[in-house]
């Protein structure tokens, strides 16, 4: 696509838009957010500069494969699940980890590994959708 | 308890990241068989977990039952694991021979177990929604299966497999929307009192009607089948082999449960029609067959015809019919899968799946027709193998009802069922290859030959122990439609002891 | 309202299987899409539309206020939104593979699979 305002304007929205993604994602737990709303705001960046750069663009700013990044998140959810054995719990059950203000918990490695997937499958679809076109 | 029946689940999962990350590589497709093998011993570990307590339930994160996301596993549960897990171990096997590196690299072997993750979640889940996410992770799954082969005529297969299965998708997510609507709950032992004390048992006769379709059009019942024979000759043969095993099988599966666990309000009307369906049904597989002359196509519209025994022995709701539908169903996907890897073997020796164009089989594949003969002849119902006692108990159960016209239409299916085979092997094996040629299973390479056959036998082996002592897996059907007809022990399972 | 947003659901499902009985399998891909937002609709009525706060804890746990809205209608309808993007996605990379393959979107005339007999 050949317009200045959009190829100018996306360099600048895509890294508002990831920015802005990882603080949907971290907001999740107590509030409106998620990894899932997360992952689709900072794959919609990524297919703004796609739409003013090009598809090949896009894949060499993203430097890994998108279908990668998708199934590491698919691998990290279910890792976070898996977790839980160890405590002697049913599957998925959240584990907290306190320390001072901070609360770590893996229902947060659950939610980023949701944001990855979700973040490399809409990439993957979007990309090979662009270059069949 | 919950990790026997979350492990069969999620190892096709974790299976599925390491084959993807290791894919095109024989590293790859080797961790595919791996994963199989370890999926096996998991739903061992829970038959025999279910065997030595019967129903046993687990909560997911641990919410309680009936607010969070229950694994229930009964006797049909756990067998319908066994025997996912036995089938996915030898498609995996017989896939080495099969997909080339070029389909490995796609992903062939990540989508083959995240389809296997799907099927085996479908069936060990007791939550409704979470069962149509289940439908739609080995919906997606089989999707990408169906178009890897990149041909022509799959696209043409997957445009019609596809598009009638998101409709059927739609169909059942409104029915359980629905159903949310009106009962309040989703979880399936809890939607049993809801559903029967609810004041409105029209709608949920509805609602009933609405999941009917939907899971019919999965299991390809009369009317709803056509996207059967349309897309199932297309794929790589280890794929139809899959699918034909277990893709309709979980729509039967969901059929089963739910016309036993939630809608038994009103047996006269939902069964009488899941009763003519499945006459229909059986009759039209077997005549859609009859005029088929492609290897795969016949199998495929016998898929259907076999559908409708397992359809009749729910429709006719007592002991015995249900106890048989559960052994047809067990029974049939050993069976359809194995039919579908000879006819894979056959296409790769003599070269084309057109019965007129080929031949000469029994003359130079000896054991391949003597390994022919047996699913096939238990297809038919020929004692002593399996499909025997599976076809004598639902015809005994009809006779036992009085519906002699049922009776009739099984047997007559039977004997149709027998003439189908009786072409295959006729023109694939009998007669001389048109064209003068000698396939003989010496041609393959020595890898490709046991990884082909090793699968093939090991499954004929199980029709055969099954049709020879058929006592025991005869009571554990038994036990199994036991627990289907009365849900007392599923539900007190879910819910604990106080809701019973 | 749920009366309202039930007709709404009834009208998105009438326009959708009037665009699915076309031969068109562009035409049927925008019915099923329509059908999809439909019942989703649907799902969002059966679940009752009430206003109030998110069922959510207050910060240092303070329970929410007494009505909340029914979030689980609302879970549904996400997970239900996202598997049917991921499948119309792939429905219609297919389409764009079919016409590559065929020239043409008529269903009807796509034979490849099943060949007519006389031909």
């Amino acid at each position: 696509m050949n317009s200045l305002i959009l190829s100018v304007g996306a360099r600048f929205l895509t890294g508002l838009f990831l920015l802005f993604s990882l603080f949907v994602l971290l907001r999740g737990h107590n509030s409106p957010g998620g990894g899932f709303i997360g992952g689709l705001i900072g794959a919609a960046g990524f297919v703004l500069y796609s739409f003013a750069a090009g598809v090949e663009d896009a894949r060499r700013a993203l430097r890994v494969d998108p279908r990668a990044i998708g199934v590491w998140g698919m691998a990290i959810a279910v890792l976070s699940g898996l977790a839980s054995a160890l405590a002697g719990l049913d599957p998925f059950t959240g584990l907290w980890l306190i320390l001072a203000d901070l609360a770590l918990s893996t229902v947060l490695v659950f939610d980023i590994g949701v944001y990855l997937a979700v973040f490399g499958a809409i990439l993957t679809l979007v990309f090979a959708l662009e270059e069949t076109v | 308890m919950s990790w026997v029946l979350a492990l069969p689940i999620l190892i096709p999962f974790v299976t599925a990241v390491l084959a993807f990350l290791l894919r095109g590589s024989r590293m790859g497709d080797l961790a595919s068989v791996a994963g199989a093998v370890v999926s096996l011993a998991a739903a061992v570990l829970l038959v025999a977990v279910v065997l030595d307590r019967g129903v046993v339930a687990g909560q997911v994160g641990g919410w309680q039952a009936p607010y969070g996301i229950t694994l229930v596993a009964d006797h049909l549960s756990a067998a319908m694991v066994l025997i996912t897990a036995i089938i996915g171990l030898a498609v995996a096997v017989w896939s080495l021979a099969e997909i080339g590196p070029e389909s490995s690299r796609l992903g062939y072997h990540a989508l083959f177990q995240s389809l296997l993750g799907g099927v085996t979640g479908a069936f060990l889940t007791g939550d409704l929604f979470n069962l149509y996410v289940w439908f739609e992770v080995l919906l997606i799954s089989s999707f990408g299966l169906l178009v890897i082969g990149g041909r022509k005529q799959a696209i043409d297969g997957a445009v019609k497999y596809v598009t009638l299965n998101l409709i059927a998708t739609v169909l059942f997510l409104a029915g359980a929307g629905l159903l949310y609507g009106a009962t309040g709950t989703l979880n399936m032992a809890d939607l049993r009192g809801a559903v029967a004390a609810s004041p409105d048992q029209g709608l949920m006769t509805l609602i009933a009607m609405m999941l009917m379709v939907a899971f019919g059009m999965k299991a390809a019942v009369f009317p709803l089948f056509f996207w059967l024979p349309a897309s199932y000759h297309t794929p790589h043969y280890a794929v139809s082999a899959v699918f034909a095993g277990l893709l309709t099988k979980v729509g039967v599966y969901a059929l089963m449960r739910v016309f036993t666990l939630i809608f038994v309000g009103d047996i006269g009307y939902t069964h009488e029609i899941l009763l003519w369906v499945s006459l229909l049904t059986m009759l039209t597989g077997v005549l859609g067959a009859a005029a088929q002359s492609d290897f795969r196509k016949i199998l495929s519209f016998h898929i259907i015809s076999q559908i409708g025994y397992m359809v009749l022995g729910l429709a006719l709701m007592t002991p015995l019919a249900v106890m048989g539908a559960v052994f047809y169903l067990l029974h049939h996907i050993i069976v359809k899968t194995n039919l579908f890897l000879i006819a894979g073997v056959s296409r790769r020796l003599t070269g084309s799946s057109d019965l007129y164009a080929i031949g000469g089989l029994y003359r130079s594949a000896p054991l391949l027709a003597a390994l022919f003969i047996i699913p096939a002849f238990s297809l038919a119902g020929f004692p002593p193998l399996s499909g025997f006692w599976a076809k004598f108990v639902i015809v005994r159960a009809s006779l036992d009802l009085g519906e002699w016209l049922v009776a009739g239409v099984a047997l007559l299916v039977g004997l149709l069922t027998i003439f189908s085979m009786t072409k295959i092997w006729a023109e694939a094996f009998w007669k001389a290859h048109p064209e003068g040629r000698q396939p003989a299973l010496a041609d393959l390479p020595p890898s490709a030959r046991w990884q082909m056959m090793v699968p093939i036998i090991a499954l004929a082996v199980m029709t055969v122990a099954i049709g020879a002592f058929p006592s025991a897996f005869l009571d554990f059907a038994t036990k199994g439609a036991e627990q289907l007809l009365d849900p007392a022990a599923y539900v007190a399972a879910v819910l604990g002891e106080a809701r019973r | 309202m749920e009366t309202l947003v039930a007709c709404l659901a009834g009208f998105l499902v009438s326009m959708a299987i009037w665009l699915m009985l076309s031969g068109n399998l562009m035409r049927f891909l925008f019915g099923l899409l329509l059908l999809s937002n439909g019942v989703n609709l649907a799902i969002l009525a059966a679940g009752r539309l009430t206003p109030g706060a998110p069922p959510l804890l207050g910060t240092s746990g303070a329970l929410p206020p007494d009505t909340m809205a029914n979030a689980l209608p609302q879970a549904l309808l996400l997970t239900a939104i996202v598997i049917g993007f991921g499948l119309f996605a792939f429905a219609l990379a297919l389409t764009i593979r079919a016409y590559r393959s065929f020239g043409h979107l008529e269903v009807d005339r796509m034979r490849s699979a099943e060949p007519a007999e006389d031909s």
